[in-house]
């Protein structure tokens, strides 16, 4: 076990350990996920009350689910960075904050386009649609100061503590519906519970959750590796990895 | 693990629990203002200020949808179960208004206890179902109901 983590640490280890994974967690990613697409925008039944409105929660769901997931993600490592001064840590912050950026803006995106037809209005100022957008900003935040700081190790630190605390925001997201009088509806599913939803709804909206996790594992490893090679370049590593690239 | 590394560790777990209690007691100050609407019982015990713009929501009580036929003036009932605040509204509802559904009202409660709405948002809450199903179920209740009422009697 903390071997593993010991080898975390070390950048080369981990590209190679990336490039291996990368094509399965694309390919099994791509697949679920237009399994779960399909299936969801095309065969699934209709609501009885929506009627094909409710399609979106195929986009939406999936996507704000990443979105808090990936802050989770990247509050972990910013303990790791924090604490055991982790170069990968760092490096897998800022290469999935502009990620979870793009997550956040379509869940939001997605819910004011089902908003306006649903509800009536595109944005009303309830706990849970708040909280998001004070998730996207956070990203925001994180990406802003990462590059406003010069020094990569400085930089690494203010971006974790901004990241923690940032976190508090997670529970508050998730809770929001059942703490306060929100116009956005509860959680469909819940982890004690049965869905609220038949199967032929949810088992479409399983594979797009868990297809967009494996699609976001290869983006996550491709940027990492961009992010290893900018910094590590000087290393007799990346100059052959380069230099066998060429021939 | 190094004493250093256990050093930062308790730092950053103080931290958590820092901002998690600082967030903690301001969103509880803040609760009222967080919630986005007052429900009837809020408004029965007279806990809402009057003239001030505020929202009401609850379920639209069932049988309680009058639509004036020239205009688009309505008048329906918000309840939660305990208590039911009549509400008058001049527009155009959401698709998904309806009798036993959840709406959120923006308006001005009245001297004589009514709420007048500028706007209606539907609420929408989260069970789905296929049409199919949500038919069958409706079959079912509407028999249930008839074999209970026609059990009524025999209970006796």
């Amino acid at each position: 076990m903390w071997q593993l983590f010991h080898k975390l640490g070390s950048p080369k280890w981990f590209y190679g350990i990336a490039t291996r994974l990368m094509p399965w967690l694309l390919v099994g990613g791509a697949l679920l996920l237009l399994a779960g697409i399909v299936w969801g925008l095309a065969f699934a039944p209709k609501d009885y009350l929506q009627g094909n409105s409710y399609r979106i929660i195929f986009i939406h769901v999936p996507t704000a689910f990443l979105a808090q997931s990936v802050y989770i993600m990247m509050a972990v490592a910013a303990v790791v960075t924090l604490v055991w001064r982790m170069k990968l840590a760092d490096v897998f912050v800022k290469a999935v904050a502009p990620v979870g950026l793009v997550l956040t803006f379509l869940a939001l995106f997605t819910g004011a386009v089902w908003g306006k037809p649903t509800w009536g209005t595109w944005w009303i100022w309830d706990a849970r649609l708040t909280s998001m957008l004070i998730l996207l900003f956070l990203y925001g935040g994180v990406i802003a100061l990462d590059r406003a700081i010069n020094d990569e190790k400085s930089a690494a630190r203010a971006v974790a503590v901004l990241v923690l605390v940032g976190v508090v925001n997670i529970p508050i997201i998730k809770y929001s519906v059942e703490w306060w009088n929100t116009l956005h509806q509860p959680a469909t599913f819940k982890l004690t519970e049965k869905p609220s939803m038949p199967a032929e709804m949810w088992v479409p909206l399983l594979l797009s959750v868990l297809g967009l996790y494996l699609i976001f594992g290869w983006l996550a490893c491709l940027r990492m590796q961009t992010e290893i090679i900018a910094r590590e370049q000087r290393t007799r590593w990346v100059k052959d990895l380069v230099m066998a690239g060429r021939h | 693990m190094h004493p250093i590394r256990k050093k930062r560790l308790t730092i950053v777990l103080f931290l958590l629990a820092g901002i998690g209690v600082a967030v903690a007691l301001t969103t509880y100050a803040l609760r009222q203002n967080i919630n986005l609407f007052y429900d009837p019982s809020q408004i029965a015990a007279g806990d809402v200020p009057q003239d001030v713009r505020i929202r009401a929501g609850g379920m639209v009580e069932e049988g309680s949808v009058i639509r004036d036929p020239d205009s688009l003036k309505v008048e329906f009932r918000v309840t939660d179960f305990n208590s039911s605040v009549p509400v008058e509204y001049n527009g155009i509802l959401p698709d998904l208004f309806a009798e036993g559904q959840g709406v959120v009202a923006m308006g001005k409660l009245n001297g004589q206890g009514r709420f007048v709405a500028d706007q209606v948002l539907a609420k929408h809450d989260e069970n789905y179902m296929p049409p199919e199903v949500a038919d069958a179920l409706e079959k079912a209740s509407k028999g249930q109901h008839k074999a209970g009422e026609t059990a009524q009697p025999q209970s006796y």
